[in-house]
């Protein structure tokens, strides 16, 4: 029910966001929406030594949506870009998991109150739309810094 | 007080048998979602399965018993759509796959051209509005970009309306055709039809009607509307999915060539070419949809026995209590026409700044469904400035209380969110 999906840390997120707004400087900027529904997301990857020295966004969206990037920004900032990718596949993983997946809290910080979500797949593309444009952006920074 | 005399919809609901079913371990179900498809009586379920255990052959090409029957069954449903939508001619009646199909055949035929029937070029302007739902977009969008004629639009006003303060520049010398909705499945708008047709005449255009929402909802007489093409979809009049309708004067189907070709749709074939089969078969390609074309024609029995006036005051009284009751919501913001004056019960607004999305969800806990989204209209969400709303659309068989449970549920989500 309601409560299943909008954990009280869904919640949170959604009406204090955590790291809003587009901040310089970057290395790589997205724009990702969810066609079906139009969830937008612009994402921004700051990357500095193979650290994520900031990621910032912008959007408008449903709950789901916006506080999944709140979480993102907290959970990625200032790891390295490794680490960082293997909490993504751990978030994707979770939100492919339909409600069968047991996540881990110390792993996914905040991203564990998302695991409701998974069990209503309309929604799942709104809890990964931050997290596929973090992907994207961060392979652009990363291959604009080989290319360097 | 707002009921309209004679019209029970309560009894009506009896009809439908998905009404009487429960959602999340017993809650009611609260349809509201009839602008993206209407439930289905049982006469027409009966009809479907009556057909397929008792009739079902395919059509047009056997000389056995079956055969025979579903033909007439087929050809029969014809007469009967043609009659609710007052067709000169059983001939002019198109059976599609849908709306989307109907409106694309149209378009094909205009982008390709035949004797009589000349093909769109540069320099000629096709004309759309702002308010089209993205079927009677994007078949035009292509064609124009075939073709390398110019699309133009309606503008809509802050009010919900069709902006036709620019209609004589809009659609000028250079018009072919005029394709636009007759009512809007995202604002419930009814759009007026005679200056737009007189205006078309003037300069020689065409005139499509993109009657998904109308023809559903209120009695439609095509000769009355004095259109060329209308197109319609049987799924959101209590028939079935894979049945949608073009209604086309005759002489512009006798002069359009043929859009999909195959078995049918021929009169003889030789391995260099082939000559068409008359009108409406010669746009009929292949095996058609025989048991959703009959269910429709039982869906028009339906509809007809209650009467389309009849369902139509329903409506308007029903939206005019909903508009009312909504405006009682905090921070509800009605995204079309606020009065129920030539418009219909679909009805799009914004919570406060609480995403319909979320709106969506937490009406579906309390057993009410609606749509949220753009409803493939999103130039009509840009024109308002939102990403989405959220709609609650009604039918023949939707009731006070259920826009009572809306509007309580509306409360609940606010609270929810607050
Ligand atoms: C106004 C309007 N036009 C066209 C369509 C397309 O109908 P269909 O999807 O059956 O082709 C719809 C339905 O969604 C509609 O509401």
């Amino acid at each position: 029910m309601a409560t299943d999906l909008y954990q009280e840390i869904i919640l949170d997120h959604y009406k204090h966001p955590q790291g809003r707004g587009l901040r310089e400087p970057f290395d790589a900027e997205v724009h990702h929406v969810n066609p079906t529904c139009g969830d937008e997301v612009t994402l921004r990857v700051s990357l500095k030594d193979g650290v994520l020295a900031d990621v910032s966004y912008d959007g408008q969206g449903c709950s789901i949506s916006q506080a999944s990037a709140s979480v993102l920004h907290e959970l990625l900032t200032g790891r390295p870009v490794a680490e960082a990718m293997s909490v993504l596949d751990s978030f994707t993983e979770l939100m492919g998991s339909r409600g069968q997946l047991e996540p881990d809290e110390d792993v996914l910080g905040d991203g564990i109150a998302f695991a409701g979500v998974s069990k209503y797949p309309a929604r799942v593309k709104c809890a990964l739309l931050a997290w596929m444009a973090f992907k994207d952006a961060t392979a652009q920074a990363v291959e604009q810094g080989s290319d360097a | 007080m707002t009921a309209v005399t004679g019209f029970d919809a309560e009894a009506i609901r009896k009809d439908f048998p998905v009404l009487a079913r429960t959602v999340h371990d017993g809650l009611p179900l609260v349809y509201l979602d009839n602008a993206a498809t209407s439930q289905k009586p049982s006469v027409v379920i009966d009809t479907l399965r009556e057909y397929y255990e008792q009739h079902n052959a395919n059509v047009h090409r056997g000389i056995h018993v079956l055969a025979e029957e579903a033909t007439a069954l087929y050809e029969g449903a014809r007469d009967k759509v043609a009659a609710f939508v007052g067709a000169p001619s059983r001939d002019e009646i198109v059976f599609t796959k849908n709306s989307s199909e109907a409106i694309n055949l149209v378009a094909y035929a205009i982008g390709t051209g035949s004797a009589g029937f000349p093909a769109l070029g540069p320099g000629d302007e096709v004309v759309i509005s702002e308010m089209e739902h993205h079927s009677n977009i994007v078949p035009w969008q292509l064609l124009c970009q075939r073709t390398g004629a110019t699309l133009r639009w309606f503008r809509i006003t802050d009010e919900g309306r069709l902006d036709l303060s620019d209609l004589d520049t809009v659609v000028n010398e250079r018009t072919r055709i005029v394709a636009y909705v007759h009512q809007s499945n995202i604002l419930g708008t009814l759009n007026p039809v005679s200056p737009i047709v007189e205006r078309a005449r003037q300069v020689g255009a065409l005139v499509l009607l993109d009657a998904s929402q109308s023809v559903p909802h209120q009695p439609v007489d095509v000769t009355e509307l004095g259109v060329d093409f209308v197109a319609f979809t049987g799924h959101k009049m209590c028939g079935p999915t894979g049945i949608g309708v073009l209604w086309a004067r005759r002489d512009l189907l006798e002069a359009m060539p043929p859009f999909l070709g195959g078995g049918e749709m021929i009169e003889t074939v030789t391995m260099e070419s082939s000559t068409f089969a008359a009108v409406p078969h010669k746009f009929e390609a292949g095996t058609p949809p025989i048991a959703q074309a009959i269910g429709l024609g039982a869906a028009v029995d339906y509809l007809s026995a209650i009467g389309m006036d009849a369902i139509k005051a329903h409506e308007k009284a029903l939206t005019a209590y909903a508009l009312d009751a909504l405006d009682e919501v905090p921070g509800l913001r009605i995204i079309g026409p606020r009065t129920a004056v030539s418009r219909g019960g679909a009805i799009s607004f914004a919570l406060g700044s609480i995403h319909p999305h979320d709106v969506g969800q937490l009406l579906d806990e309390q057993g009410i469904a609606v749509r949220v989204g753009h409803h493939c209209a999103r130039p009509t969400c840009l024109r308002f400035g939102v990403p989405a709303t959220t709609r609650a659309s009604f039918y023949l068989y939707t009731t006070e209380a259920e826009v009572d449970a809306l509007v309580r549920g509306l409360h609940h989500v606010a609270k929810f969110f607050g």
